[in-house]
């Protein structure tokens, strides 16, 4: 009984290890797993953007493509992509990023976000009332001026609660970039446990990291839970009345 | 085709047809609103009034015929709608006033892009207009604030500020509370009274008979009967609209 418990302990939480592993977790694994994070966030959004107006365009070939990207993206399981994208382009020749593996694994996660943003961002936009909108154009506007005087302003709104929601994704996503091989500086919190898992031959270091990345996700959740309630009192609040 | 700008027909409809899929909306519908004259069109739900005033300013695009404005062709292809639609002011039932920015930035924001007028003169004519609709101290509040009639006022004066040729109002009173009605008609008819052009949608009668210089009644998708005011309301022609009539008044 008392063995069996100790196993446990040495299998995942033992001491000395899991304190070797932290500093290098905190000043190397930390900064780079955020920086990959707010890096692949910053394409998913641009790229989101410009998919989630073509979801909503006029031109069904516009729509037919773009709907078509987003369900490939989505549809796929997450570690394909980053194989096919990351490890893909290089070899293909397609090397837009030179060799910075870094680059490519950025770009794999951003292009799969992507597909989730411009899902977000079309919701938010589709609830911005249609006949605002009709009211722009009858002033004269063109569609892309109502798109970014009424559209951008109102959806941005309702889109921030549910893509904060996507960042915390985007952070666990981040760990499947140990596929593509990282220079010891440019290894994600992930990546450093797991090496360190594999030459110590123990799973505690993975506990950690674990714990770390808890440390991160759970308390984000809980705010933007707490935001988006804000939100939605907020909108109800400021309701027309006839 | 007739191109000259000088006419005393502001906007001509000519035999328009429009269908929402199996939905026959407009059929065959051909009008003329003279310049500077208020044009109320009357009918049961579901006729087409909406329809023909969207297709006004090619919110919606008629399938068949040909709409002109100043003499115009606004349907022949390769017409920019954009430039057109300035020159078309519309009013909805349900203000749709930009819910994200204040009273003087929803007049304003047209100025701005479509006018490319500087901020400060965007903003001064805006202050001018809702000065001429009572609503001078508003300026700065959020348009949601405000009362379904401060709402439509405002939402007259936006269309106002761009200086168009043709008002259109989608019964501009239908979703206001009773006390609220008087002050939105009261502008609507200084407005007419004042020589804009106007194709006006109501339910009110009241209105119909002291503004209009003409009425039309429209059923399932055609023009049944159009008139002088008193005639339409005192004589009318058709069984159509005596039922109609005695429906509503
Ligand atoms: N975008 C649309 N798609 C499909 N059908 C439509 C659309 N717009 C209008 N219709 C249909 O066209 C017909 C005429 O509608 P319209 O709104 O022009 O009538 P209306 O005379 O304005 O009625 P109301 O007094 O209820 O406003 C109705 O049967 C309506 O259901
Ligand atoms: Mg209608």
């Amino acid at each position: 009984m008392f063995e069996g418990l100790q196993k446990i302990g040495e299998t995942f939480f033992d001491p000395q290890i899991i304190a070797g592993v932290i500093p290098q977790l905190i000043t190397v694994g930390l900064p780079n797993t955020l920086l990959l994070s707010v890096i692949a966030t910053i394409i998913g959004i641009a790229l989101g953007l410009v998919i989630a107006t073509g979801l909503l365009a006029s031109q069904r070939l516009v729509r037919f493509l773009c709907r078509g990207y987003v369900d490939l993206l989505r549809g796929l399981p997450h570690i394909l992509t980053v194989y096919l994208i990351g490890q893909g382009l290089p070899l293909a020749g397609l090397s837009i990023f030179g060799k910075s593996t870094y680059a490519y694994a950025a770009f794999s996660i951003g292009l799969i976000e992507s597909a989730y943003m411009a899902e977000i961002f079309r919701a938010g936009f589709q609830g911005v009332e249609r006949g605002q909108v009709e009211a722009a154009r009858t002033l004269g506007m063109t569609r892309w001026q109502a798109m970014l005087t009424i559209i951008l302003p109102q959806g941005i709104r309702r889109v921030l609660p549910p893509l904060t929601g996507q960042f915390i994704l985007v952070i666990k996503g981040t760990a499947l970039v140990f596929l593509l091989g990282l220079t010891a500086s440019q290894r994600d919190i992930f990546s450093i446990a797991q090496d360190n898992s594999i030459n110590n031959a123990n799973l505690s270091s993975l506990t950690a990291a674990g714990l770390l990345y808890l440390a991160l996700t759970v308390p984000m959740t809980y705010a933007v839970a707490a935001w988006g309630a804000r939100m939605q009192r907020g909108s109800q609040r400021g309701k027309v009345t006839a | 085709m007739m191109a000259t700008a000088t006419t005393d027909v502001s906007v001509r409809f000519e035999a328009i047809s429009k269908s929402f899929g199996p939905v026959h909306v407009l059929k065959d519908v051909s009008a003329s609103v003279p310049r500077g004259m208020t044009i109320c069109i009357i009918g049961p739900s579901g006729s087409g009034k909406s329809t023909l005033l969207r297709c006004t300013n090619l919110l919606e695009r008629p399938e068949h015929g040909k709409i002109f404005i100043d003499g115009d062709d606004i349907t022949a292809p390769g017409v920019n709608i954009d430039k057109l639609r300035v020159r078309v002011g519309m009013v909805f039932q349900h203000f749709h006033l930009f819910s994200h920015l204040s009273v003087i930035e929803n007049v304003a924001l047209a100025l701005q892009k479509v006018r490319k007028l500087p901020k400060a003169e965007a903003e001064a004519r805006a202050a001018v207009q809702i000065a001429a609709i009572g609503l001078k101290g508003f300026e700065h509040r959020r348009s949601s604030d405000l009362s379904g009639g401060q709402q439509q006022r405002v939402a007259i004066a936006r269309a106002l500020a761009m200086e168009p040729d043709v008002m259109l109002f989608d019964e501009a009173t239908s979703a206001l509370d009773p006390e609220l009605v008087k002050g939105v008609l009261a502008i609507m008819r200084d407005l007419a009274f004042a020589g804009m052009t106007m194709l006006v949608v109501t339910h009110e009668m009241r209105f119909a008979r002291e503004v209009a210089g003409q009425v039309i009644f429209m059923d399932h998708g055609q023009i049944v009967e159009t008139g002088a005011p008193a005639q339409m309301f005192d004589a009318p022609q058709t069984p159509r609209l005596k039922y109609f009539l005695e429906q509503v008044l």
